[in-house]
């Protein structure tokens, strides 16, 4: 199962790994350079890992993998500035 | 009201299943009981986590139908054919079955009654639900906001909610336009076929009322509708959008 979503769509998974509501939280494609709130992101549901894209050069600026209650989030090209 | 309590973290609960509505053929609508819930805003919604007798997990994200006003939290999900949890949820559950999920979570997609400007509330099919927390949380705060309710659905009968759809619609404030896709009633005075960029130019704001505008619904129909209100002058940083699956819910 592939399909697009946004950011609204790993909002739970973040808080997990965070410790706090991030869809609100503006982040910038290091690629690009676009600025976006994560909940604009896009989001490729992809079980066991969902790949974020910016939503303007859709390069790949977040990864994340679930195993049981844990959640490991990577960031290969997004700055939080928040 | 603890309208903003936020947890520093966010665990997986176990709520009560209290009652089931049966709302359209496809959607159902599950009330819960949660213990210790910490309040939410409208627009924010709960993970569900269905654990297999082999340990198998599936999760799914559905948005929070009730008001922070409302006695219980109350889901509704749509039955997606060749869904994993959906039809678990929709037809297996019943009142008195315990279900595991996490929530509120969603700081984006929200509104509350202290926020500015008309509102403008645009949905496609099961997209209609978090728009529906909005509008009971409006309705019980009453503040000086216009709103205006842009639904889209195949048929009258797949409107959610409708009956209630209707009875905001009486209210001086708010105005209810449907556009029915696929099959209309004889007489249908509403609009014919989808939400498109003519359609929004009539029946939306325009850009210089600042609507506030929140769009909810499967991916297709955020993608064009948001992208034909950015075509009528609407202001990108003025939308708000939420995408569920391929088919709703």
């Amino acid at each position: 199962m592939t399909y697009l979503l946004d950011g609204n769509a790993i909002a739970g998974e973040l808080f997990a790994a965070f410790g706090r509501e991030m869809t609100d939280v503006v982040g910038k494609c290091r690629n690009c350079g676009t600025v976006s709130v994560v909940a604009e992101l896009c989001v490729y549901l992809r079980a066991p890992g969902t790949v974020v894209r910016c939503p303007s050069c859709h390069a790949v600026v977040m990864v994340l993998v679930t195993i049981g209650d844990e959640c490991n989030v990577h960031l290969p090209a997004l700055e939080f500035e928040q | 009201m603890a309208r903003a309590a936020l947890p520093g973290r966010l665990s997986w609960q176990i709520g009560r299943v209290v009652d089931t509505i049966q709302e359209t053929r496809r959607a159902k609508s599950l009330v819960l009981d949660l213990p210790n819930w910490p309040g939410h805003r409208a627009g924010q919604h709960i993970d569900i986590r269905l654990t297999a007798d082999d340990g198998y997990q599936a999760q799914r994200g559905y948005s929070i139908a009730s008001a922070p006003e409302d006695d219980g939290v109350m889901l509704t999900v749509d039955r997606l054919e060749d869904g994993e949890v959906s039809p678990y949820l929709t037809d297996v559950v019943e009142p008195g079955d315990e279900i595991e999920l996490r929530g509120p979570i969603g700081g984006y997609f929200v509104w509350d009654p202290s926020l500015s400007g008309p509102l403008l509330l645009i949905s496609g099919g099961s997209g209609i639900v978090p728009l529906r927390a909005m509008l009971r949380d409006w309705a019980a705060a009453r503040p000086q906001v216009k709103v205006r309710l842009l639904h889209s659905a195949r048929s009258l009968d797949d409107v959610i909610f409708r009956d209630e759809i209707m009875r905001f619609a009486a209210f001086d404030e708010v105005d209810v336009r449907i556009a029915l896709t696929r099959a209309w009633p004889e007489g249908w005075r509403g609009h014919r076929g989808r939400i498109d960029r003519d359609f929004l130019e009539r029946a939306a704001w325009p850009p210089q009322d600042a609507p506030r505008i929140y769009v909810c619904g499967p991916t297709g129909f955020v993608e064009a509708a948001a992208a034909a209100l950015v075509e009528t002058g609407q202001r990108p940083d003025t939308i708000k959008t939420e995408r569920f699956g391929p088919t709703g819910g």
